[in-house]
């Protein structure tokens, strides 16, 4: 429910296209989820919509002239690879989504870069690809508002921004990883010379710092390592955003934090109560 | 008024003590026969002292033990002994009980103290009337009041906190002797400062009882070293860790006892009884017991007499079907009965008579790692992972994550979204290890 705004968006934005994308994606993922269960002769449990949500974020993960059977084919990775080949819900290292994602990009880099702007789906670059090629920048309002060429859902920050909020207010998410992982980049980037604002809004940072980092059964049972896993995130994608090989990093950092999960859980145990006075 | 205070962790259940908060303590009917276990407290059980056809009286000693840790029992009523024989017993195993034929006389035997005051009292000598009276926690725990009070010589004690927090939902006993016996709970806490030679003694009560603290605000108003303090209202404020710590912000170390960092504490049932023997000479023979749950439709805070069976109670109180369990003591921590002849004990403070729909085990789903369990947790352990460990047989890394510390207070089970049965798991854990020490 927290994505509908961005989704409502999206498809105003990127038209019929987006929603083919996201009724395609969202179809797969649980169609596969139903799949593997029956054949592995698991209890069916698509009613806890965890893959409906899964295939809603891949969706958001794509341009919107992906063509539908690539995005089918992500839905099936994410179910099947990043989530029931693990032992299904709970048991998964990492988000499926990105999972999915990173395989499309290896698999089909022009199909998966070929970002268009909302309305005329002319082939444009991203805000943060027209920061690294020509060195301009997008306006600010632009970037709230989302009118911008990019993924599906990352586009608003004003929709992400209402989802996100909404996500913290019902308790579901801990602030701790949206507020390290944002603060990081902010923080990072104006220590480089960056434009902090900017960085905030551009590209997948939002959607990924409130949806898809935040996500329980990939990051630390601690307070603690919660905070460190989105500050880890905020300093890998900075920097790659600043000095790697691609314009985004934000699938990449959460990804990699994911494998750092089980590292930080072991050494950010709380001391019991009364272990502290021994 | 001080900010109330609290421990990190907790949950807050649904209190569900409306019906009975305001309920003054009626006395229960006195059953015909009475059945008294010879075990009621931690420690050695007691050797009767009479035999069977033998007369008893009301306040007379029926049975006593020479270990250290035990405490005496007596008769709650005058009558005959009718039989000495093995009996279901509210912890679930048959205990060697005696069981006493009521002559309605309500004979009285000669009391356990004269009648002195606190100050002409030597703390040896109210140590001794507790012993003779067999008071033992009245919270629940039962442990023998008398051996808490002469704690090892290195230990320096310097306070003693009363436990009025009454966290567990359902249950208001306490409540009503503190509100209806402020005086009572004032003197013994007294009593028990005199006893262990300390000037400084607090009541902890939890918030949602400001009859109770005013109450109390009153009786200690005459005395410059009882005081009162406010706590904040959460499961599980009354264990006895998260007590101390509001309290006083000691924490007690794992494995350590509260008079290792200088506190003794007792709950203020236990404090009024201690006055009730020391200043009338009443030993130990009824308490105040809380009859409630949706099945019962006259839910009260009864006064019955130590013996009487769950079944009279249940009956008296109008239980209304078949429940779906019934539970000695709070829904958290409290014990399910499966037979109703089993009788009130020292430590029995509630009776819950719950729904069939109430009682039905839910469904777990997989575990997402929410780690709301790790919030709640009152001794700050994980057990996300305790219960993982428990189910996968891995004993080893429980310990070493520190599963012997946890004291079995169920938030974690509680607070859990996908209805996993985690104190359950960590319970089988628990007593897997301890069975692998004791061999």
């Amino acid at each position: 429910m927290a994505l509908a705004p961005a989704a409502t968006l999206a498809v105003f934005f990127f038209g019929m296209r987006a929603l083919w994308l996201m009724l395609v994606s969202v179809g797969v993922a649980v169609g596969t989820e139903a799949l593997i269960q029956k054949l592995t002769g698991r209890t069916i449990s698509i009613r806890d919509y965890s893959a409906a949500v899964t295939g809603l974020l891949l969706a958001f993960n794509v341009p919107a002239s992906l063509p539908l059977w690539i995005v089918a084919i992500g839905a099936i990775v994410a179910i099947g690879i990043g989530k029931q080949v693990f032992g299904g819900l709970g048991n998964n290292p990492f988000n499926p989504a990105l999972v999915a994602r990173a395989v499309l990009l290896a698999s089909w880099p022009a199909q998966m870069t070929a970002w268009v702007a909302p309305f005329t789906f002319l082939t444009t670059a991203t805000p943060l690809g027209a920061l690294r090629l020509e060195g301009t920048k997008m306006a600010y309002s632009s970037l709230f508002l989302g009118a911008i060429p990019g993924s599906l859902g990352e586009t608003s920050a004003l929709a992400l921004l209402v989802g996100g909020l909404y996500l913290l207010w019902r308790g579901i998410i801990d602030w701790r990883i949206p507020a390290g992982f944002i603060g990081t980049v902010a923080i990072f980037t104006t220590f480089f010379g960056g434009d902090p604002l900017f960085h905030v809004l551009a590209g997948g940072l939002l959607l990924g710092a409130f949806f898809m980092a935040t996500d329980m059964v990939t990051s630390p049972v601690t307070k603690r390592g919660r905070l460190i896993m989105g500050i880890g995130c905020g300093l890998i994608t900075s920097i790659i955003r600043l000095w790697g090989g691609y314009p985004e990093g934000v699938s990449y950092s959460i990804l990699i934090m994911n494998a750092l999960t089980p590292l930080i859980d072991r050494y950010t145990q709380p001391v019991r109560f009364g272990g502290a006075t021994k | 008024m001080a900010r109330a205070k609290t421990f990190t962790g907790g949950i807050h259940p649904a209190y569900n003590k409306d019906r009975t908060a305001s309920l003054a303590i009626t006395r229960a009917q006195v059953p015909k026969v009475l059945v008294f276990p010879l075990s009621q407290h931690i420690g050695a059980p007691c050797q009767p002292l009479v035999s069977v056809g033998e007369r008893v009286l009301r306040g007379q000693k029926i049975a006593d033990s020479e270990a250290r840790i035990s405490a005496p029992i007596h008769s709650s009523v005058s009558g005959k002994v009718i039989a000495i024989e093995l009996r279901p017993h509210p912890s679930g195993k048959d205990v060697m009980a005696i069981v006493v034929e009521n002559d309605s006389l309500d004979e009285l035997a000669a009391p356990i103290a004269g009648s002195k005051r606190i100050e002409q009292l030597s703390s040896a000598e109210i140590v001794n009337i507790v012993r003779e009276a067999g008071i033992v926690g009245l919270g629940g725990a039962a442990f023998p009041t008398h051996f808490k009070l002469v704690p090892p010589p290195q230990a320096k004690i310097d306070m003693v906190i009363l436990n009025g927090a009454e966290c567990e939902p359902y249950l208001t006993c306490d409540h009503r002797i503190m509100v209806e016996r402020p005086d009572d709970v004032v003197q013994g806490l007294r009593l028990l400062m005199k006893a262990v030679g300390v000037n400084k003694g607090y009541i902890g009560v939890e918030v949602n009882k400001p009859d109770a603290i005013d109450a109390l605000n009153k009786a200690c108003a005459a005395y410059t070293d009882v005081q009162v303090v406010p706590l904040q209202v959460k499961y599980p404020q009354g264990l006895e860790l998260q007590l101390i710590k509001a309290v006083s912000g000691r924490e007690l170390p794992s494995g350590k006892l509260p008079a290792d960092v200088g506190v003794i504490v007792n709950n203020v049932g236990t404090a009024a009884a201690v006055a009730e023997a020391v200043l009338n000479g009443c030993p130990l023979i009824e308490r105040v017991v809380t009859v409630t749950g949706s099945m019962v439709d006259k839910p009260q805070n009864l006064l019955v007499r130590l013996g009487t069976s769950f079944g009279d109670l249940l009956a008296e109180c109008g239980l209304n079907g078949q429940p779906g369990k019934v539970i000695q003591g709070g829904p958290m921590m409290g014990m399910t009965q499966g037979n109703m002849s089993v009788p009130v004990t020292k430590g029995v403070s509630g009776i819950l008579a719950l729904s069939e729909a109430e009682s039905a085990p839910l469904e777990a789903g997989p575990c997402i790692r929410c780690a709301r369990c790790v919030d709640a947790c009152p001794m700050l352990l994980q057990p996300i992972f305790l219960a993982q460990f428990a189910e996968r047989g891995l004993l080893e890394q429980a310990e070493a994550y520190h599963i012997l510390d946890c004291r079995e207070c169920g938030c974690c089970s509680w607070v859990c979204p996908a209805r996993r049965p985690l104190l359950q798991n960590i319970r089988l854990a628990k007593s897997a290890i301890l069975a692998k020490k004791r061999r």
